[in-house]
C-alpha cells in the first residue's frame, strides 16, 4: 500500500471496504473502540479510535456555586480524581484572588504525588504488565492482572501495596482515598497531623525501594526486546509539558513548554493563565473527544503528545536525587532512543512514580504540614485557570464565575485529549506495522491495545463536552452516496446545509 | 395511673404535654425522624416517625403521650415504609450527595445510611429548579427542598421575617420567597437568622463555606443520626403548644 500515516485517518473509498472493531478497548479507564477498515487483501486504509462515552461536566457544572466546582468536576474520573479535584482547586484559587499558604500548597502537593504514585503503580502493574510481561500476543486467557499474580506473585503483590500506599497518601490529605474533599478555593480544609505524619513515614523507605525496583522492570523489558521497544508505535511528534522556573519536573506547577518534533523550542515558562493564546481545540466529525493543537503550528501539524514520557524527556532534571539519576540513565539509553519510543511511556512512568515517592518523602518530613493556616483568600477575580501535571498529562481547567458566585463558563483540556491525535498516530503506525496484509488475529489486534494503553488514556476525562456543538449528520445509502444531510450550528439551531 | 408507655416493649417514663417523640428522645429512645425539629411546634408532614399506637399508625411527633400506650416503632414494616419515603425524597428532588456541602451533615443523607437506602428505588423526577444566588451572603439551592416547613417557621416564629412561604399544591408544591420579586436579595434575610441554621438539607446555605470542614469531622461522621439525635434531643420535657 502506499498510503501514508495521515491518510489512514479517513479512507477514500471506505464503502469497499471491510471494518474490524475492537471494542471495548480493554484495561483502560473509560470506554472506547478502534475500527480499522481492510481491502481484500488485508490492507488496512482507515484506523480511528473512537470514544463512545459521553460526560458533559462542562456543561452541568455551570449555574453551580464556584466552591463545589473541585469537589463535582472530579466525579468525571475514578482512577485520578484528584488531578480534576486540584486543578479546579488552582483555577479557584485565581477566583478568590487567594496567595496559597505553604501548609496549603504543600498538603496539595503532597495528594497530587501520592495521585501520581497510584495512578502510575495501577497503570503500570494492572493495565499493562500483562502486554508486558507476558508478550502482545500471548494466551489471552492469561494476559490479565489475575495471570500476572499466579506467575509473578511478588511482583503483583508490591503493585498493589504501591497503589495501596498512595491512596492512603489521598485520604490523609483529601479524607477520603476516592473522592475527597480537602482541596477547597484558597487552600485545604485540612492539615497532616503528627499521627498521620508518622503513619506515612513507616512505609515510605520500602515504597521507594519498590518504585526503584519497578524502574530497573522498565528498563530491563527495553534491554531485552530493544528493537520492539525501540520501534513500536514510534512517530515523530512535538511535546507539551509544564515545568517548574528552573527547568525542573514539577508536575503541580510551573509554566508550560512546547517543543517542536526535532526538540527545538517553541514557548517556554509560558504563563498557562493565558493557555488559549498558544494551545487551541479542533473538533472532527467522527469523535466525540477534540482534537487540541498549538496555534502557531495549526491544526494539521500542531498536534502534540503530553505525559510522562513528553515530561520527563524534556525537563531539565528531576530535583529528587534517586529519579534524577533514573532520568539520566533513560536519556542516555541506547543513545537516547526510549525517549521518542512509545513503549518508553513505560519507563518514563516509572521514573515519575519513583520521584512521587521521593516527593511525599521530603514532604513527611517538612512541618510545614502541620501547619494551621490552611486557607487564604484575597480580592476576587472573574475567570480562573488552574493547570497542573496529572498522572496521564497537562490538565487544564478554566471557569468563569460571576458576581454572583455562580459558574457561567467551564472548559476543560484534560490530559487524554491532548494526546488524541498522538494515540491515533500511534494505532496507525502499528496498523501499518503488524497488521497490514496480514490475516487477523486477536494477538495481532492487542498490538493496537498495547500501544493505546502505553498512553494510559483515562476516556471518561477526555469526554465531557455537552451542549451546542457543531454537528453535521449525513444519510447515506448502500453505496455511500449521500441521500440527505442536516447540521446543527454554534447556537443549537438545525438546518439543511447548502 | 401509670406516666410511662410501653415502645417496642420498653417503658418509657413522660411528663405531661410531651408528645410520644419527645418523650422517646428524652429517655434516650430513637425514633426516625426528618422534619421534626426540638425548637419548634411540631406539624408532621415527614412522617417519617410514624409508629403504631395500639395498632393504629400515627405521628409520634403529634401524638401526645398518654400512659399505657403500647407503641411500636423498630419494626420491619415500619422501617420499609419510612425506607421508601426517603427514597421518594430523594427521587422528588435533585439530591447529588457526591457534590453535595451539606454531605456528612444532612439528615436526609444520614436518614437514609441509617435506614439502609441504598437505591432511589423510583425513577428520578429530576425537577427543573433554578438556584437564587442573588443575595450576597446567602446561597438558595431549591434542588434539595424536602418541604419539611422548618425555615418557614423559623422565619416567622423566630426572626419575625416570614421570608419563606409554600406555594402550588401535591407534586407542584414548591418553596416561595417572600418579596416582590420573588428573589432572596429584595428580602431582609440575614446570616444571623434562625432560618440559616434550621434547614436539614442543603436548599440555605451561607456563601463561600462550602467543604471547608474536613471529612471525619462532619456532624454525621462521627456517629449516625440514630445516635447524634439523642445527643441533641432534650432531656427534659421541651413542650411546645
Amino acid at each position: 500500500m502506499t498510503d501514508t500515516i495521515h491518510d489512514l485517518e479517513t479512507a477514500a473509498h471506505p464503502e469497499t471496504l471491510r471494518r474490524v472493531a475492537i471494542e471495548p478497548v480493554s484495561r483502560v479507564e473509560g470506554h472506547g473502540k478502534v475500527t480499522l477498515l481492510l481491502d481484500e487483501n488485508d490492507h488496512v486504509h482507515q484506523v480511528r479510535l473512537h470514544i463512545v462515552e459521553f460526560r458533559g461536566f462542562e456543561k452541568f457544572i455551570q449555574g453551580r456555586p464556584y466552591w463545589e466546582a473541585p469537589v463535582m468536576v472530579q466525579r468525571l474520573c475514578g482512577i485520578c480524581p484528584v488531578s480534576h479535584h486540584i486543578a479546579a482547586s488552582k483555577a479557584m484559587d485565581m477566583i478568590v484572588g487567594s496567595t496559597l499558604t505553604p501548609t496549603a500548597e504543600k498538603v496539595r502537593r503532597m495528594m497530587h504525588y501520592g495521585q501520581i504514585l497510584q495512578s502510575h503503580a495501577l497503570h503500570f502493574f494492572h493495565l499493562s504488565s500483562p502486554d508486558l510481561l507476558f508478550g502482545f500476543d500471548s494466551d489471552v486467557a492469561k494476559r490479565n492482572i489475575v495471570g500476572i499474580a499466579a506467575a509473578y506473585p511478588e511482583l503483583a503483590k508490591q503493585g498493589v501495596l504501591l497503589r495501596k500506599y498512595g491512596q492512603e497518601v489521598i485520604r490523609v490529605t483529601a479524607g477520603k482515598r476516592v473522592h475527597g474533599t480537602g482541596s477547597v478555593p484558597g487552600g485545604v480544609n485540612k492539615n497532616v497531623s503528627i499521627e498521620e505524619r508518622d503513619y506515612l513515614l513507616k512505609d515510605i523507605a520500602q515504597i521507594t525501594a519498590w518504585s526503584r525496583d519497578a524502574v530497573g522492570i522498565a528498563r530491563q523489558l527495553f534491554e531485552q526486546n530493544l528493537d520492539l521497544y525501540n520501534n513500536f508505535g514510534r512517530f515523530e511528534t512535538h511535546t507539551l509539558n509544564m515545568v517548574r522556573a528552573d527547568g525542573a519536573l514539577d508536575l503541580y506547577h510551573g509554566g508550560l513548554r512546547a517543543r517542536d518534533m526535532n526538540g527545538e523550542i517553541l514557548f517556554d515558562h509560558y504563563d498557562y493563565r493565558h493557555y488559549w493564546d498558544v494551545i487551541f481545540e479542533d473538533v472532527k466529525p467522527w469523535s466525540y473527544m477534540k482534537f487540541p493543537f498549538l496555534r502557531s503550528l495549526g491544526p494539521d501539524t500542531g498536534w502534540y503528545r503530553v505525559g510522562p514520557l513528553s515530561r520527563v524527556t524534556h525537563c531539565d532534571f528531576i530535583p529528587t536525587p534517586l529519579a534524577n539519576q533514573a532520568r539520566k540513565s533513560f536519556m542516555a539509553f541506547n543513545g537516547g532512543s526510549a525517549t521518542g519510543a512509545t513503549l518508553g511511556f513505560h519507563w518514563a512512568r516509572m521514573i515519575e512514580m519513583l520521584h512521587a515517592a521521593e516527593v511525599i518523602h521530603e514532604l513527611l518530613l517538612d512541618p510545614d504540614l502541620q501547619g494551621n493556616d490552611l486557607v487564604h483568600i484575597g480580592e476576587r477575580q472573574e475567570r480562573g485557570v488552574g493547570v497542573i501535571e496529572a498522572p496521564r498529562g497537562t490538565l487544564i481547567h478554566h471557569y468563569k464565575v460571576d458576581e454572583n458566585d455562580q459558574i457561567t463558563r467551564c472548559n476543560l483540556i484534560v490530559s487524554t485529549t491532548h494526546n488524541n491525535q498522538a494515540m491515533n498516530e500511534a494505532i496507525r503506525q502499528v496498523a501499518r506495522q503488524y497488521i497490514d496484509g496480514k490475516k487477523l488475529t486477536e494477538g495481532l489486534l492487542n498490538h493496537i491495545e498495547v500501544a493505546i494503553r502505553a498512553f494510559d488514556p483515562c476516556l471518561s476525562c477526555a469526554t465531557h463536552a455537552l451542549g451546542k456543538m457543531p454537528l453535521e449528520v449525513e444519510l447515506l445509502d448502500v453505496s455511500g452516496k449521500q441521500v440527505d444531510t442536516l447540521a446543527r450550528g454554534l447556537d443549537g439551531t438545525f438546518c439543511i446545509p447548502d | 395511673m401509670s406516666d410511662t408507655f410501653q415502645l417496642d416493649g420498653k417503658s418509657v417514663p413522660f411528663e405531661a404535654g410531651q408528645t410520644v417523640m419527645q418523650a422517646a428522645l428524652a429517655a434516650g429512645h430513637y425514633i426516625p425522624h426528618l422534619c421534626y425539629h426540638p425548637e419548634f411546634k411540631p406539624h408532621g408532614s415527614c412522617k417519617l416517625c410514624t409508629v403504631k399506637v395500639n395498632g393504629r399508625t400515627m405521628a409520634s411527633c403529634t401524638m401526645p403521650a398518654e400512659a399505657n400506650l403500647s407503641v411500636e416503632s423498630d419494626i420491619d414494616e415500619l422501617n420499609d415504609l419510612r425506607r421508601t419515603l426517603v427514597q421518594m425524597l430523594f427521587a422528588e428532588g435533585n439530591h447529588f450527595c457526591p457534590s453535595c456541602e451539606k454531605s456528612g451533615n444532612c439528615v436526609l443523607q444520614a436518614l437514609g445510611y441509617d435506614l439502609e437506602v441504598h437505591t432511589a428505588g423510583f425513577r428520578h423526577m429530576f425537577p427543573e429548579r433554578p438556584l437564587d444566588f442573588t443575595h450576597p451572603d446567602i446561597l438558595l439551592d431549591f434542588n434539595r427542598c424536602i418541604l419539611c416547613e422548618l425555615c418557614v417557621h423559623a422565619s416567622a416564629e423566630v426572626d419575625g421575617k416570614h421570608i419563606f412561604a409554600f406555594s402550588g399544591r401535591g407534586i407542584d408544591k414548591h418553596l416561595i420567597i417572600n418579596s416582590t420579586s420573588g428573589q432572596l436579595k429584595d428580602t431582609d434575610m440575614a446570616l444571623t437568622d434562625k432560618a440559616m441554621q434550621v434547614c436539614p438539607v442543603g436548599v440555605i446555605l451561607k456563601k463561600r463555606v462550602g467543604f471547608s470542614v474536613p471529612i471525619g469531622q462532619r456532624r454525621y461522621d462521627k456517629s449516625p443520626i440514630s445516635a447524634q439525635a439523642l445527643v441533641d434531643a432534650p432531656r427534659t420535657g421541651a413542650v411546645h403548644e
